[in-house]
C-alpha cells in the first residue's frame, strides 16, 4: 500500500527539532525500517515527520570510564562494525547480526530500535540486561534513565512529549551471552536472551517473551529456569511452547556466564 | 495541500531534481517518475527485497526510504550496477547456474549477493544465506542462488 498524506521537514538544530515535535501530529523519523512499514500499511497516520538523521554530533561510539556511549543515530550497522564495541560490548556485537538483515542495519539506528520499544527486539534486551543508561534531551536539558525504568510496556516507554532520545551508555560487562531462537535468520525472536555477569552477578533478559524485557538475576541455572515469569503467546506459539524455548536458551547460555 | 519538497539526487551518475512529495518512497519515485522499473515492489514493507538498491554505497530497502530523504544521496539501482558492468560476473553465475525462474526477486537478489561479493574474498555457503536472508525467492528454493553466489565468490 502507499503511505497516507504528511508533512516532512528536517531540522538541523536540536532546538529546531524540539520545536518541531511539538507541534500536533508530529513524529519522529530516524532510519525509518520500523515507522515507513507502519506508515506504508497505513497503521500510523502522522501530520508531521521530523526526519532527525540531519542533527550533528547523534552518530559517535566512545568508550570512555567503563562504558561506552553509542549516539541515537549510529546504525546497527555502525555499531556492529565498531572496534569499541567488539572490545568493551561483546554482548551487542554479538547480537547485531541477529538484526533484521544487511539492507536494514544499514539504515535503522540504535535510538529508533530502543525507542520504538518492540518487545521481540534484540536492543532493548540488551539495554536490560548491560544496565544502561538512557540519554534523553529536550527544550529542559537532559535527563538520564536506567534501562530498566524505560521500557514501560508495549510499544511504551519513559519518553514524554517534546523529548528525544540522544543516546545511551553501555557499561561494559565481563562475560556475555546472547541467543535467540528465530524461523529464518534476521526475523523476530520467538524467544531470545541477552545475557551478562557483572561483579560475579548474573543478569539475563528475555525477548519475545512478554511486554519489556524480562530481568531475572539468578544465582543458579535451577533457579533461573524456575524464576521465570509466565510468557505471553504469539500468534504461532503457546505460552507452554516459549517457557521450554527460553529454558533451553538459558542452558545453551549458562556455560558462558 | 500535499507537500512536495524539492530534492536532489545522483541516480546512476546522473544528476536529478524534481518536486517530490512527501510520502512517496525512493523506489516509487525511481520507478515512476525517473522509469528505472528494474527496483521491484513486492511486499513494500521491507520483508521481501525486491526493492533492494544502493544510497551513498550502501543496501538499503527502497521501500523504507522517503524519496525525500535521499535529497543530496548517490542512488545506484539495477540499471546502473548492469551498465557499468559491475555485476557482470554475478548476472553471468545466476544464468548458468539457473538461478532464477520468474526473475522477480533477481534484480534485489543481484543487490543484496553483490553487495557480500563488494565485501568479502571468501564466503561460506552459510554466510552467504544469511547475507541473502532478507531477499525472498518463492520460485528457486535458493540452491542455485546460493551456487551463483558461492561461484563467483569462492571461485
Amino acid at each position: 500500500m502507499k503511505a497516507p498524506s504528511f508533512a516532512y521537514a528536517k531540522p538541523r538544530t536540536l532546538a529546531e527539532a524540539f520545536e518541531l515535535i511539538e507541534r500536533p501530529g508530529a513524529k519522529i523519523l530516524a532510519g525509518g525500517q520500523s515507522l515507513i512499514p507502519t506508515l506504508n500499511m497505513r497503521l500510523s497516520a502522522p501530520e508531521l515527520l521530523v526526519d532527525i538523521t540531519g542533527l550533528a554530533g547523534l552518530s559517535n561510539i566512545e568508550a570512555k570510564n567503563g562504558a561506552v556511549r553509542i549516539g541515537a543515530l549510529c546504525t546497527h550497522a555502525m555499531v556492529e562494525r565498531s572496534p569499541e564495541v567488539r572490545e568493551h560490548l561483546p554482548l551487542l556485537a554479538e547480537a547485531m547480526p541477529h538484526i533484521a538483515h544487511p539492507a536494514i542495519r544499514n539504515r535503522g539506528t540504535l535510538g529508533g530500535s530502543l525507542a520504538l520499544a518492540d518487545p521481540a527486539a534484540e536492543l532493548p534486551a540488551c539495554a536490560v540486561a548491560l544496565d544502561a543508561v538512557l540519554i534523553i534531551a529536550s527544550r529542559k536539558g537532559e535527563r538520564r534513565v536506567r534501562a530498566v525504568e524505560f521500557f514501560k510496556g508495549l510499544f511504551e516507554t519513559d519518553l514524554k512529549q517534546g523529548e528525544i532520545l540522544v543516546g545511551a551508555e553501555f557499561p561494559k560487562a565481563e562475560k556475555s551471552a546472547f541467543v535467540e531462537l528465530t524461523r529464518r535468520h534476521g526475523d523476530y525472536a520467538i524467544v531470545g536472551l541477552a545475557a551478562v555477569t557483572k561483579q560475579r552477578e548474573r543478569r539475563i533478559s528475555l525477548f519475545g517473551f512478554a511486554d519489556r524485557p524480562v530481568l531475572i538475576r539468578p544465582g543458579s541455572l535451577e533457579e533461573a529456569k524456575g524464576s521465570l515469569p509466565k510468557p505471553a503467546a504469539d500468534l504461532y506459539h503457546s505460552s507452554a511452547t516459549k517457557l521450554h524455548l527460553a529454558k533451553v536458551l538459558l542452558e545453551r547460555a549458562w556455560n558462558r556466564l | 495541500m500535499e507537500q512536495t519538497l524539492t530534492t536532489t539526487m545522483t541516480v546512476n551518475g546522473s544528476q536529478v531534481t524534481r518536486a517530490i512529495p512527501a510520502r512517496q518512497h525512493l523506489v516509487d519515485f525511481l520507478r515512476e517518475e525517473l522509469g528505472l522499473t528494474g527496483s521491484h515492489i513486492g511486499c513494500e514493507h521491507g520483508v521481501c527485497g525486491a526493492c533492494t538498491i544502493r544510497v551513498n554505497g550502501e543496501v538499503v530497502r527502497g521501500c523504507l526510504m522517503l524519496a525525500v530523504q535521499a535529497n543530496g544521496c548517490r542512488v545506484d539501482t539495477i540499471e546502473g550496477l548492469s551498465d557499468s558492468k559491475e555485476l557482470e560476473r554475478l548476472q553471468k553465475a545466476f544464468h548458468e547456474k539457473n538461478a532464477l525462474q520468474c526473475g522477480f526477486c533477481t534484480p534485489g537478489m543481484l543487490m543484496a549477493a553483490q553487495d557480500l561479493v563488494r565485501a568479502r574474498k571468501k564466503a561460506t555457503r552459510e554466510e552467504i544465506r544469511a547475507h541473502i536472508s532478507g531477499n525472498y525467492c518463492r520460485c528457486t528454493g535458493y540452491q542455485a542462488i546460493v551456487d551463483a553466489i558461492d561461484e563467483v565468490i569462492n571461485g
